[in-house]
C-alpha cells in the first residue's frame, strides 16, 4: 500500500469515527493549551513582579523606622519616629557610610488636594531633589524641584499624571496653585503616566521637598524613610552594615535585637521575591502537569474504548489482504494526524489564551504585562500529548494486527 | 505427484483444538479431503460441528493445531505471513454471516477495500469495483452508505467485495443465515451464477440441507469429523425459487 493510500485510508478512518477523533483532538488540545497558557501567564506575572522590583534599582537601600517584623503577628511600627535630622546628617557624613552615593530622606502620607471645585486624594511624597534620579522620574512638562527648593521649604509641587487629570482635566496645570491642608502649592512639573513602579504609583502622587511636607503637611520633625543608594552592587552589604552601625551609635543601641529601625536592601527583596516567584512557577508547572495528565488520560481512554470496534476492523482488513505493516501504517498515520492537528490547535489556543490574558491585564489593570511564548512548555506539552496519543493509538492496533484475522474479527 | 493431480485445496488429518482457561475443546479431529478448482462445495453440519473452524483454516484466517493444508499444491507452513496476506487478497474472497462492512462508508468504498491492499494501479480501481457491484445488481446504489442498506443488500455488497479481485475461491460462511428467504434466494442465485458462468470455486458453509443442495457436493460434519462427503444428485436452482 502506498503512503498516499495509507494517508487517505487514515483520513477516512478518522472521518468515520468522527466523535472519537474529535475527543482525541480535544484531549491533546486541552493538554497543550493549558500548559502553554499556564506557563505563559505565570512567567508574565513573574517578569512583571521582578521588573517592578528592579524598577527601583538593585543598589537601593531603604531604612525603615521601627523594628523589623519577625512574623505574621508582629506588626512593624511604621509610624515610629526614630529617624531624625541628626541621623540624616550622620549618614551623609562620608566617614560613616563611605560607600553611599545618594541619601534621601522621605516623608509620605495621603492628603486631600483641591483645585477649584475638583478634589483628589494623592499620596504626598516629600523627598529631595535626588528623587528624580533615584526613581528615574522626569517631568513631561515643567521641572523638578531643586536642592534650593528643599532648603527654602519652597511651596512647590510636582504632580503625577492621574493627579493632573483629576484636578485639571485637559487644561494646563503648570503655574497653577493647588490647595493642600489650607495652603497653596505651585505646580512646577507634571510627570508622564508611568504606572506602578516597584511599590509606588507615581501617577497618583504629589511630590514636594521633604522640608515643605514635614513643616506644612505632616507637621513632624522625623522621617518615614531614608532611601540610600550604594555606589555599586558589590558594596551593598557593606553599606547596609555601615548604616546600621551609624544609626545604632546615634540611637545609643548596643544590642542589635533592640534596634528601633531596620535596613532593607532592594536586592534582598528582589531575591526574596525571586524565591516566591520560583515557588509560584513550580506551582504553575504542577498545575500544568496535572492538566497534561488529564488530557493524556482523556486521550488514552478514548483510544482504548474504541479498541473493540477497531480490532474488528483490523480483522476485516487482514482478511481482505492487509499485512501487519499496512495496519500499523494506517494506525500510526491516524495517531500522527490526530496529535498533530490537536497539537497545532493546542499551541495556537494556548498562545491566544495567554495573549488575551496579557492584553486584558495590561488594559484593565494598567500593568506593563509582557506576553511571552513558552517554547519549552509548548514542546513538553506537544511531546507528552503526542506520546500518549501514539502509544495508546498504536499499542492496541499492534496487538490486534498480530492476532489471527478471525480472532480479531470476532474480538469482543 | 503429477501436476495434473494438484488440487486447489487439500487437507489431511487436520486438527484444531481451542484452549480456553486451561480447558481444551477439540473442534476438528482429523479431517481430510480435496477440493478441485471450479467446484461448488457446501460444508454442512449442526452448530459446534467444526464447519466454521474448518472454513477459517481453509481461508488462512486461523491456523490448525495439527495436520497438513496444501493450498495450490504448497503447504500452508511454507507461506510467509506476507504471502498469506497476498493470497487472502488476490486469490480468496470472503462473505461473512455478519456482512462485516465498514460502517458509514459507501458501497463503492467498501468494495474497493481489497484493491487498497493489492498491486493493481488506482486508475483501474473504480472500473473493477463498478463491475463487481454490477454483478450483484447494486450499481444504482453505488454511493449509498452501507449502514442504510437492508441485510440482503449488505450481503450483496460483501459478495461484490469478495469478487472484486476475481479470486480463485470464494468462502461464504452462512451467507444467508441472517437473511429472509427472498434475500437468501438472491444471494444463492448470485453464488450459483458466479460458479457456473465465471468458474469460481465456492465453499459454502450452512446448517440447512436445502441451502447446501444448491452446491455440487456436500461435506457433512459432525463433532469435528467428516460424517459424509457426497455429490448432489439433483441440485436446487435458486432462480427457480428458494425457500427457507
Amino acid at each position: 500500500m502506498t503512503f498516499l493510500h495509507t494517508f487517505k485510508t487514515s483520513l477516512v478512518g478518522l472521518k468515520t469515527h468522527r466523535m472519537r477523533s474529535t475527543l482525541t483532538i480535544l484531549g491533546v488540545v486541552i493538554g497543550i493549551a493549558s500548559i502553554i497558557a499556564v506557563v505563559s501567564i505565570g512567567s508574565g506575572a513573574q517578569e512583571l513582579i521582578l521588573g517592578q522590583i528592579q524598577g527601583l534599582g538593585s543598589k537601593t537601600i531603604a531604612v525603615i523606622p521601627g523594628r523589623e517584623p519577625s512574623g505574621p503577628s508582629d506588626f512593624a511600627q511604621i509610624f515610629s519616629n526614630s529617624l531624625t535630622e541628626r541621623d540624616l546628617d550622620a549618614l551623609k557624613r562620608k566617614e560613616n557610610v563611605p560607600t553611599a552615593s545618594r541619601i534621601m530622606p522621605v516623608v509620605f502620607g495621603s492628603e486631600t488636594a483641591s483645585f477649584g471645585n475638583e478634589t483628589f486624594r494623592p499620596t504626598i511624597f516629600g523627598g529631595s531633589d535626588l528623587l528624580a534620579q533615584i526613581f528615574d522620574l522626569y517631568p513631561e512638562r515643567g521641572l523638578f524641584f531643586t536642592d534650593d527648593d528643599v532648603r527654602a521649604r519652597a511651596e512647590v509641587v510636582v504632580i503625577g499624571s492621574k493627579v493632573k487629570e483629576e484636578l485639571f482635566g485637559e487644561s494646563d496645570a503648570i503655574g497653577e496653585r493647588i490647595k493642600i491642608k489650607g495652603k497653596n502649592y505651585r505646580v512646577i512639573g507634571i510627570l508622564s503616566a508611568k504606572g506602578q513602579v516597584s511599590f509606588f504609583n507615581f501617577d497618583e502622587m504629589a511630590m514636594m521637598p521633604y522640608t515643605t511636607a514635614q513643616q506644612y503637611i505632616f507637621g513632624i520633625k522625623y522621617f518615614h524613610r531614608f532611601i540610600i543608594e550604594a555606589q555599586s552592587d558589590g558594596v551593598i552589604g557593606r553599606t547596609v552594615r555601615d548604616i546600621e552601625a551609624t544609626l545604632r551609635e546615634n540611637h545609643g543601641i548596643t544590642d542589635p535585637e533592640k534596634d528601633d529601625f531596620f535596613v532593607q536592601a532592594q536586592s534582598d527583596i528582589a531575591s526574596r521575591l525571586g524565591t516566591i516567584t520560583d515557588v509560584l512557577t513550580l506551582f504553575l508547572v504542577a498545575i500544568a502537569a496535572i492538566s497534561l495528565a488529564v488530557g493524556g488520560i482523556g486521550i488514552m481512554n478514548i483510544m482504548l474504548v474504541s479498541v473493540t470496534e477497531r480490532t474488528r476492523e483490523i480483522g476485516l482488513r487482514k482478511a481482505l489482504g492487509a499485512t501487519r505493516r499496512d495496519i500499523l501504517a494506517q494506525f500510526l498515520t491516524e495517531a500522527i494526524i490526530l496529535t498533530g492537528v490537536g497539537g497545532v490547535i493546542g499551541i495556537l489556543g494556548g498562545a491566544s489564551i495567554s495573549l488575551a490574558a496579557s492584553i486584558a491585564l495590561s488594559a484593565f489593570l494598567s500593568l506593563g504585562w509582557t506576553f511571552s511564548f513558552p517554547m519549552s512548555a509548548a514542546l513538553i506539552g506537544f511531546a507528552v500529548s503526542c506520546g500518549v496519543g501514539l502509544v495508546f493509538g498504536l499499542y492496541p492496533a499492534r496487538k490486534a494486527a498480530g492476532l489471527n484475522p478471525i480472532d480479531a474479527l470476532r474480538y469482543e | 505427484m503429477n501436476i495434473l493431480d494438484m488440487s486447489l485445496i487439500e487437507v489431511s488429518n487436520l486438527e484444531k483444538t481451542y484452549i480456553n482457561e486451561g480447558v481444551s475443546t477439540p473442534a476438528l479431529q482429523g479431517v481430510s479431503f480435496r477440493i478441485e478448482k471450479g467446484e461448488f462445495v457446501a460444508i454442512m453440519g449442526p452448530s459446534g460441528s467444526g464447519k466454521s473452524t474448518l472454513l477459517h483454516i481453509l481461508g488462512f484466517l486461523d491456523q490448525p493445531t495439527a495436520g497438513e493444508y496444501l493450498f495450490d499444491g504448497k503447504s500452508a507452513d511454507e507461506y510467509s505471513e506476507e504471502d498469506l496476506a497476498r493470497i487472502r487478497n488476490k486469490r480468496m474472497g470472503f462473505v461473512f454471516q455478519a456482512f462485516n462492512l465498514l460502517p458509514r462508508t459507501s458501497i463503492l468504498e467498501n468494495v474497493k477495500l481489497p484493491l487498497l491492499y493489492s498491486d493493481i494501479p488506482e486508475s483501474r480501481w473504480r472500473k473493477l469495483a463498478q463491475n463487481a457491484i454490477e454483478a450483484v445488481g447494486l450499481l444504482h446504489r453505488i454511493d449509498h452508505e452501507s449502514s442504510r442498506l437492508s441485510g440482503g443488500e449488505k450481503q450483496r455488497v460483501a459478495i461484490a467485495r469478495a469478487l472484486v479481485l476475481n479470486p480463485d475461491v470464494i468462502f461464504a460462511d452462512e451467507p444467508t443465515g441472517n437473511l429472509d428467504s427472498k434475500s437468501g434466494k438472491v444471494i444463492m442465485e448470485i453464488l450459483q451464477k458466479l460458479h457456473e458462468e465465471n468458474g469460481h470455486t465456492i465453499i459454502l458453509i450452512t446448517h440447512e440441507t436445502y441451502t447446501a443442495e444448491h452446491a455440487g457436493r456436500i461435506i457433512t460434519m459432525r463433532d469435528g469429523e467428516i460424517e459424509s462427503d457426497r455429490k448432489v444428485e439433483k441440485r436446487h436452482e435458486a432462480r427457480d425459487g428458494f425457500r427457507k
